[in-house]
């Protein structure tokens, strides 16, 4: 099922700035954020609710909600710019190439037609197939999320399912088309611990199976850490840093990742107490000048109240922190292209 | 979104300057149908509310009635009097008077009733919510069944009742009341519910299982912790209900049941005033008529726009 | 299904039985049969006998009893003002009054639930702000305003159509119709629009917050991810969420639509059972009043199950093998 590597990556964000405008001036909720997925890779993105990582997901399937709009930069899927696609244009790509799974899956599915019902609807919507093919289609699907008895359980309504199930039905949903990327917005907030790895697993095998890129959203590291490929790592509206999963998790270089990371218990370590930064990540309407994570900093210097810093290749991450713009650090740097 | 920016701790002068600054005064200020309505508001009720010290003559003075003056139409009609702009009835009121002092009697019976709806439904909203159990289902299934009846229903069932008790001339005098206590009591049940809903909802939040620990009164608790939250859907279903409750009152007295002609309210006015619809004089039934929807709409636009400013989430 | 069934009827039952003692509360303790039967001249032994005749001198729960068991079988005994058995009386006026309120009904839902669903699917279109005016205007006109306008343009100032009554009948069987001729049609228009119209424009406001909730859904959003065309998103899942308190609301609205016609027979003179009964509250006619209390429950009664089982019918949770019920009562 795997494509052949194009020379562009699947997904690419570049410089995307989300407003929302209120009576009392203009929130930019996301600011400048840019990154990029290849085909089959699986970005992880993390941070504390109100980080812009669902409102970024959101716009790339443009289901931004009112009066939420995208204010600037563009994403482009597969080369072709789809931020200011026509919604008919749109909508045709959303499900068939860009999938999507949402947080909560007991209010994801309309309770009242059978799963069955609204996967065929789906499959029919964007594949050329009969509706008989589409139920077999269907019942495949479901098989594959692993729900026992697919042929009976198809005819189903949502209410005679657990979470857990329900949620693989979501991702069945979301892969029904076969698409090239899924966008899974804290996919497993929603589930009880213990089914929480379950849906992770399967999600990350579906979608290497079928050679399916991923946005992972989510503000559990755990996850990030056993799933994804690169992980972004968002604060206040922007990317504070963004690499291979292994050296954020490692070797954090930005000092709001490297307390996020500290913030981790860790059971081998053995440390005297957890590290936590203080404060809380400022609201919308209050982010400071400079860089947003300096009051909460314990290495701000004077720069960091003044100027904003854009990110800065370092080692085989990106990272926006004026502490890494010294000619000695970035000596030695490797690029990651 | 914007209701978040609200609670910024700088902004805590004056209540009135923080009521200058809220959403809702925002809202207000933002809509000029609102803000029409408002204004209309003020006028309707100020010019029925002062009828006795504004109005141009006494339509209860029998005295001042000249019947001579009858049927006499608009002033810009041929055969109109400048002493009557919208002319006079049937028995030679003015009839702008005649329409001031009924809108005074359709108010005070719209504001009496829903006053006394409002006390009736959060008393037992509160008391069914905090007692629970029995006390609880006992008020909501006579809710339930109440709610089944339209409150027109329930009012001409209380009116006949008083009707078949008393005698004839007794129950004109007492009409005022009873109009107030029939409308009253049909329109208790939304009130009840709501109350009774976010009762249940305080009652297990953690500063009022604080405050029972620390042997707070039960109807102090239900006073001074509880109702304050419910204040805000209880304005609007109270605005809502005035409307109602003037057009209740308007269609009883139409009905014949409700004030009596010596009494006019505005529906009676209407209700005299349709019997000479088909001989031409349309204004006797056509003013009130208008005063009667102008009032009702400005205080319904009112109640639209109070709903939609206390809940930012259904605009 | 049979379970949930005959809990509302048990439930239904207890409604009429509640309104039954109301009405005979009536009978018993408001005004004096006896004295209004009697005229002013009658001797103790007069006022024995009719008691005795009557059943007056009966303890309470026998009497109830009496009169509930006449009740099922549609016995009211006489009308104070017509001297004219109730149930007789019922029957010739209650075609008139089923026949207005179905047209009005009908009238309500089909012009109100599309522009109720197109106002909440073009929430700021200039037309949407037009309806939602007219709604308003059309919550705050009283139906007799409505009435006495419609017939000063349509009766007096045009001509065109009856200001009152009914047109001419064709009877079939002990009912009557006016839906067979053109005057008993024309007569229909006036009072079915003055009837329908304040539940037409409440209908339309209830499916257009319905419609406007439901699209703020997590399943609407989902299902716009999935790429479902707006037309899939909103007639097929959209509008059917929006059935359930559609429905409920509705149903409660099509009773009062038979209760309202009270004020919409009297403004046109209808010859239904709103006018009988209007009359009867103005003369203190209880027999009257208690049948008409006791049939309108009865008709709430029977909508109410309807509903509730058309519930059951659109949404598949209630059909659960659980037996969960909806929060529904009444």
């Amino acid at each position: 099922m795997a494509r052949p590597p194009a020379n562009h990556p699947l997904l690419e964000v570049r410089d995307l700035r989300v407003e929302f405008p209120t009576r009392r001036g203009t929130l930019v909720a996301v600011d400048g954020v840019s990154f990029h997925i290849d085909p089959g890779e699986v970005l992880g993105v993390v941070g504390e609710s109100g980080a812009g990582k669902s409102l970024t997901g959101a716009a790339i399937i443009g289901l931004l909600e009112p009066p939420g709009r995208i204010a600037g930069g563009e994403i482009r899927f597969d080369g072709r710019r789809i931020d200011n696609l026509p919604y008919e244009q749109m909508r045709r790509l959303r499900g068939k190439e860009i999938g999507a799974v949402f947080q909560d899956p007991l209010t994801s599915l309309n309770p009242l037609y059978t799963i069955g019902r609204q996967l065929t609807e789906t499959i029919l919507t964007h594949l050329d197939v009969t509706p008989a093919e589409a139920r077999e289609r269907a019942i495949r699907l479901l098989q594959d999320v692993g729900i026992p008895g697919a042929e009976r359980r198809i005819d189903h309504y949502p209410h005679q399912f657990s979470g857990g199930m329900r949620q693989r039905v979501v991702i069945a949903l979301a892969l029904c088309a076969n698409p090239r990327l899924v966008i899974a917005d804290e996919p497993t907030t929603a589930l009880d611990v213990s089914i929480q790895a379950q849906i992770i697993t399967l999600l990350k095998r579906l979608c290497r199976e079928h050679g399916t890129a991923v946005m992972l959203v989510t503000h559990d590291m755990g996850v990030i850490a056993e799933t994804a490929d690169r992980v972004a790592v968002m604060y206040a509206g922007r990317i504070a840093e963004i690499g291979p999963v292994r050296d954020v998790i490692k070797t954090p270089k930005h000092p709001y990742t490297i307390g996020l990371m500290g913030s981790i218990p860790k059971i081998d370590r053995r440390e005297a107490r957890l590290a936590q930064i203080d404060g809380a990540m400022p609201r919308l309407n209050a982010i400071p000048p400079g860089c947003a994570f300096h009051p909460r900093c314990p290495k701000a210097f004077d720069r960091c109240r003044v100027e904003r810093p854009d990110p800065i290749h370092v080692d085989r991450s990106h990272v926006a922190c004026w502490l890494y713009d010294r000619d000695d650090v970035r000596v030695g740097a490797v690029v990651d292209e | 979104m914007a209701t978040t920016l609200d609670s910024d701790p700088k902004t805590t002068p004056g209540l009135w300057a923080r009521f200058l600054d809220s959403d809702i005064f925002y809202s207000f200020r933002r809509s000029p149908l609102t803000i029409a309505a408002a204004i209309v508001t003020v006028v309707c009720f100020a010019g029925a509310f002062l009828a006795p010290w504004i109005a141009p003559h006494n339509p209860l003075d029998l005295s001042s009635v000249d019947l001579m003056d009858a049927y006499t139409p608009p002033v810009w009609m041929a055969e109109g009097n400048p002493r009557f702009i919208l002319g006079t009835d049937d028995q030679g009121r003015d009839l702008l008077s005649a329409i001031m002092y009924g809108a005074r009697i359709s108010l005070i019976v719209g504001f009496c009733s829903v006053i006394f709806a409002m006390a009736l439904g959060i008393t037992l909203g509160l008391v069914a919510g905090y007692a629970g159990g029995a006390i609880d289902s006992l008020i909501m299934r006579i809710a339930d069944v109440q709610l089944t009846f339209p409150a027109i229903l329930i009012a001409l069932l209380i009116d006949g009742i008083v009707r078949a008790a008393f005698p004839r001339d007794l129950h004109d005098q007492l009409a005022l009341y009873v109009l107030i206590f029939a409308i009253g009591l049909s329109y208790w049940v939304q009130y009840a519910r709501t109350v009774r809903g976010s009762t249940l909802v305080e009652k297990n939040r953690e500063y009022v299982q604080a405050a029972r620990v620390i042997g707070v009164r039960p109807v102090r608790i239900l006073f001074s912790h509880i109702l304050p939250n419910v204040i805000g859907p209880v304005l609007v279903i109270a605005t809502i209900n005035l409307a109602l409750a003037i057009i209740t009152e308007a269609t009883l007295s139409f009905l014949g049941v409700g004030m009596p002609p010596t009494q006019p309210s505005l529906g009676t006015l209407i209700r005299v005033g349709n019997d000479f619809l088909f001989s031409g004089e349309w204004w006797i039934t056509l003013f009130p008529g208008v005063a009667l929807v102008t009032m009702v709409l400005a205080v319904n636009l009112l109640g639209d726009w109070l709903r939609d400013a206390l809940n930012p989430k259904l605009r | 299904m049979i379970a949930f069934v005959i809990r509302r009827l048990i439930q239904s039952v207890l409604v009429m039985i509640v309104v039954a003692f109301v009405a005979f509360s009536l009978f018993t303790y408001v005004g004096d049969p006896i004295s209004i039967m009697l005229g002013q001249d009658y001797t103790e032994a007069d006022r024995a006998r009719i008691a005795a005749e009557l059943g007056l001198d009966r303890p309470f729960f026998v009497q109830f009893a009496r009169f509930v068991a006449n009740a099922v079988q549609g016995e009211f005994g006489l009308s104070y003002r017509l001297a004219r058995p109730v149930d007789e009386l019922i029957a010739e006026r209650l075609p008139a009054t089923l026949e207005l309120s179905l047209v009005a009904a009908i009238f309500a839902l089909v012009v109100g639930v599309p522009m109720g669903v197109y106002t909440g699917l073009n929430r700021d279109s200039w037309l949407s702000r037009v309806f939602m005016t007219v709604s308003l205007i059309g919550v705050s006109l009283p139906t007799f305003l409505i009435g006495i306008l419609l017939i000063f343009v349509f009766a007096v100032h045009l001509g065109w159509l009856p200001s009152f009554g009914r047109g001419e009948v064709v009877h079939i069987g002990w009912w009557s119709t006016g839906l067979l001729t053109v005057s008993g049609l024309k007569a229909l228009i006036l009072p079915a629009i003055t009837l329908g119209l304040f539940q037409m424009t409440l209908i339309m406001r209830l499916v257009r917050s319905e419609m406007l909730e439901v699209l703020r859904t997590d399943y609407i959003k989902f299902a716009r991810a999935r790429g479902l065309t707006n037309r899939a998103i909103h007639f097929g899942h959209a509008l059917k969420n929006t059935l359930v308190p559609v429905i409920t609301i509705t149903g409660l609205q099509l009773g009062s639509i038979i209760a309202f016609s009270i004020i919409t027979e009297t403004v046109f003179q209808w010859p239904g059972m709103g006018l009988l009964f209007i009359q009867s509250v103005n003369f203190a006619d209880i027999p009257v009043m208690a049948a008409y209390l006791c049939l309108i429950a009865f008709f709430f009664v029977v909508i109410n199950l309807i509903v509730d089982l058309l519930y059951y019918v659109v949404d598949p949770r209630l059909r659960a093998d659980r037996g969960v019920a909806g929060g529904h009562t009444g």
